[in-house]
């Protein structure tokens, strides 16, 4: 176990956790907040509790917060130490303390070469979804790590995608990085902290508030060269993570969505508001490397020739059992073909019995 | 003086055997009868005096104690009534006592001395014949019914006057005739056929193979694409009842009290509104009542909007799909209710019901995460097949219908037919039936298809469980094929008729 905080950042640590109910307050301006000093944040939130609070941070058992991180199976590292990831000072106020599930050493790797930031909207659409998978796969393919937030939607299809092409990812937890949330998500969590990192600023224990998602989409922002917005609604949290990215001078690109569809009403604002596009994988490679610099490597096949009209089909529209035997694919024979696609990872299956192609 | 008649009470859904006895003693004129009978069987009294005045016969206007033998049964409801009677006239002398020793009687007396039509009589005639008694007298109505059960003389009388006369020894009634159209003539022509179904390619072939190996079928479609059109048609291509099963099955349906006369011919398809108790599901009550998936034993069971019913009512049809039974247990006493069911159940896709109908739909992942744990779990694991219904399109319902129950029930018979030769010897008599054992050892892959379940597995697409699955679903394509090793078609066709998600990938995880 690597534990690498200082006592000064263990404890600024656990007090913004003690904070937590009071800093629900100041979660418009919460980037700003909590660059405020120890002494200055109890003073400007507690309240008529800042005494107890001053008392309570000056006589901190920090042996017993390092025990129940260690108990938790947390990895740390503070601002103040070298292996703390140098992306992150970029930020006003970088994390005191980041705790690692996963491994540390594994995190500092994954961390050295331009990771790219997949954030999107939790209610996505299946398009949506598709298109943050395959960048996901597409990047993760050509050697990137993935940051995202593992909230639903988006940001788990991003990691879904990087781990379906066999490759480490880290997630950027709001609260606790042992304990996953959304805590449907166990499955994820387990494969992500298996292979790569889940990290999070605050210590095991903390209960989630909602100033923490933009704390922690500041993150998120910070350890990306890059920040991508898959589809996002007008209100969406993941413009506030495109907003902090290009408030430290961060590259932040999105992918085009239908003009007429609300989930991708606040991703295509953002090309509007000059945003670089991302069609795929190049895209994205082009824009951090120049372009040419570095080609996603392809590892597609090509569907073998008695499917490929199939496949054009489903790609032309016909997404269904049905749809296809209107197309001229009989009901018995099309089944057979379809499980054939399925099986080669050319489509999926999702609600309702559609198939989508993946890109 | 003493007189003692047969009769039978209707235990859940067996019957038991209890002798009415009739004392008759000079004293203060008083009518008691003990016996552990509810309201209805003390009510009787009531009837009994009134049905015999009314026939042309006299209540004794002295001291009578009827006990109903075994004490320690409950009895339940009105059938005593004509025992009851016919003890009282026995016990007085109005009809010769000695003739009472081949009979059993069964059914309810109105005021007038009618015989009504009960409920349970062939239950009744069954005891009848298991107790070694000769002849049973029973409604009218009921006659053709208990006459299913052989070496029984049934009398269908329809007045107390007639039992009476019958047991003085003047011949019986002749059976009623079958009334032309009623359930008990083979009847085909009013039942809902496949023909009528247009369009729906892939879930016709989807439901023939449910048929086929008798396996569980879960339909998902949008609201009004044609769900439970299909599921009603289910019946119509299982292959005919045996002569056990349709006694069997008309037995339980004749104490529910479901059907008119005769055999009950066709599967019985059950479809309980989503609001249904677990009880009401799977038998309960006091006393003990079969519940819908008693009813459906032998046939059907559908469950429409599976996601709206209750999870304590899903999860409650878990032992009864699995052991084929289901143990009522109430104070001393444990029931069982066979449920032999082939369940099928239709759901919407998601929680607006439009997924996969264009870009219609608008619900989010944690919208469909919701909707998912709505369905109880376990219960989707013993669902064999997914099918996805969609509407329609015009000019397919403007074309012939592709195929007709009787086809299509044709070739599901075939199929049994290989499935019985196959595990002749086992409990399972189809392929819905076998467990991960019987599977291994009776279904064999040819190497393509082998290759291809293994390719399935490596990438995710089947979890243990969807294996098994979706191995005991190709064996029964393989049937209808006529093949004897699955072949590499028909299992990608069970493949792409498996259910999502069974390890789909991470999204679901």
């Amino acid at each position: 176990m690597t534990e690498r905080a200082c006592d000064g950042c263990t404890a600024r640590s656990w007090l913004v956790g003690r904070l937590g109910a009071h800093l629900e307050r100041a979660r418009s301006r919460i980037d700003q907040v909590l660059a405020l000093r120890d002494d200055e944040l109890i003073a400007a939130i507690g309240g008529r509790e800042s005494p107890d609070l001053r008392r309570e941070l000056a006589t901190l058992d920090l042996d017993e917060v390092r025990a129940q991180t260690r108990a938790a199976g947390l990895e740390t590292v503070c601002r103040c130490d070298p292996a703390y990831p140098a992306s992150l000072l970029a930020l006003a106020a970088p994390p005191a303390v980041l705790h690692v599930a996963g491994e540390l050493g594994r995190l500092t790797g994954m961390l050295a070469e331009d990771p790219v930031a997949l954030v999107g909207s939790r209610k996505a659409s299946p398009y949506g979804l598709e298109v943050a998978r395959a960048l996901g796969r597409g990047l993760a393919f050509a050697g990137i790590t993935i940051v995202s937030g593992m909230a639903l939607g988006i940001d788990s299809a991003a990691h879904a995608g990087a781990l379906e092409a066999g490759r480490p990812t880290v997630a950027v937890l709001p609260a606790s990085a042992d304990r996953p949330y959304p805590p449907g998500k166990r499955a994820l969590h387990r494969r992500i902290v298996a292979a790569g990192a889940a990290v999070s600023e605050l210590g095991p224990g903390t209960s989630v508030w909602r100033w923490m998602f933009p704390a922690r989409n500041r993150i998120i922002a910070a350890l990306a060269a890059m920040t991508v917005v898959v589809e996002a609604g007008e209100r969406s949290g993941a413009l506030v993570t495109a907003r902090l990215a290009h408030g430290i001078g961060r590259p932040v690109g999105a992918v085009p969505g239908r003009v007429t569809q609300p989930q991708a009403g606040g991703s295509n604002g953002l090309l509007a508001a000059g945003a670089s596009v991302v069609r795929g994988p190049q895209d994205v490679l082009d824009h951090l490397f120049g372009a040419g610099v570095r080609a996603a490597r392809a590892p597609r096949r090509q569907p073998p020739a008695e499917l490929a009209p199939l496949l054009a089909a489903i790609a032309d529209g016909h997404e269904t059992a049905a749809a296809l035997s209107r197309a001229g694919f009989a009901p018995d024979r099309g089944l057979v073909a379809l499980a054939e696609l399925e099986l080669g990872g050319f489509v999926r299956r999702g609600a309702g019995g559609r198939f989508s192609v993946i890109p | 003086m003493l007189a003692r008649i047969a009769t039978f009470a209707i235990d859940g859904i067996d019957p038991h055997h209890v002798w009415v006895e009739v004392d008759i003693r000079s004293g203060l004129p008083t009518f008691t009868v003990v016996g552990l009978g509810d309201a209805a069987v003390r009510e009787s009294r009531d009837r009994v005096r009134s049905a015999i005045a009314n026939s042309g016969f006299e209540f004794p206007q002295t001291r009578i104690t009827a006990n109903l033998a075994p004490a320690f049964l409950r009895k339940v409801g009105p059938g005593f009534d004509a025992a009851l009677a016919l003890g009282v006239l026995a016990a007085s002398g109005q009809v010769p006592a000695d003739a009472l020793d081949a009979y059993a009687v069964f059914g309810e007396l109105s005021l007038g001395g009618e015989l009504r039509d009960s409920p349970g009589a062939l239950a009744v005639a069954e005891g009848a014949r298991r107790a070694g008694l000769e002849r049973l007298i029973v409604p009218r109505e009921r006659a053709r019914e208990a006459a299913l059960v052989g070496g029984l003389e049934i009398a269908g009388v329809s007045s107390l006057r007639a039992a009476a006369e019958v047991l003085a020894g003047s011949s019986p009634p002749p059976l009623p005739a079958v009334p032309a159209g009623a359930p008990g003539a083979p009847a085909t022509a009013a039942e809902p056929d496949l023909a009528d179904i247009r369009g729906h390619a892939a879930p016709l072939l989807a439901l023939e193979i449910a048929a086929a190996g008798r396996h569980n079928l879960l339909l998902e479609g949008a609201p009004g694409t044609g769900k439970t059109m299909l599921a009603r048609r289910i019946p119509s291509i299982l292959p005919a009842m045996s002569r056990a099963e349709a006694i069997e099955v008309t037995r339980i349906h004749s104490i529910a009290g479901l059907h008119a006369a005769g055999l009950v011919q066709a599967r019985p398809f059950r479809a309980p509104h989503h609001t249904i108790s677990p009880s009401g599901l799977v038998g309960g009550g006091a006393p003990p009542r079969p519940g819908e998936a008693t009813l459906a034993h032998h046939g059907v069971l559908f469950l429409d909007e599976l996601a709206e019913f209750q999870r304590s009512t899903l999860d409650a049809l878990r032992q009864p799909l699995e052991d084929g039974c289901v143990t009522i247990v109430r104070g001393q006493r444990a029931l069982v209710f066979p449920t032999r069911f082939m369940l099928v159940a239709a759901t919407n896709p998601c929680p607006c019901g439009f997924a996969g109908v264009g870009d219609r739909c608008r619900c989010s992942e944690a919208d469909l995460r919701r909707h998912g744990r709505r369905l109880s779990g376990p219960l989707l694991d013993r669902m064999d097949l997914l099918i996805n219904v969609e509407r329609p399109t015009e000019p397919e319902l403007r074309a012939p219908p592709q195929t007709s129950s009787a086809l299509a029930r044709e070739r599901v018979a075939h199929a049994r037919e290989r499935q019985r030769f196959r595990l002749s010897g086992y409990a399972a008599r189809c392929n819905g039936e076998m467990d991960a054992q019987l599977a291994r050892r009776h279904v064999r892959l040819d190497e393509d298809a082998e290759q291809a379940l293994a390719r399935a597995y490596a990438v995710g697409a089947l979890s243990a469980r969807g294996r098994h699955r979706v191995v005991r679903v190709a064996r029964t394509i393989a049937d209808l094929e006529g093949h004897d090793h699955v072949t590499h078609r028909d299992l990608l066709t069970a493949l792409s008729l498996r259910q999502r998600g069974d390890a789909d990938a991470l999204l679901a995880a």
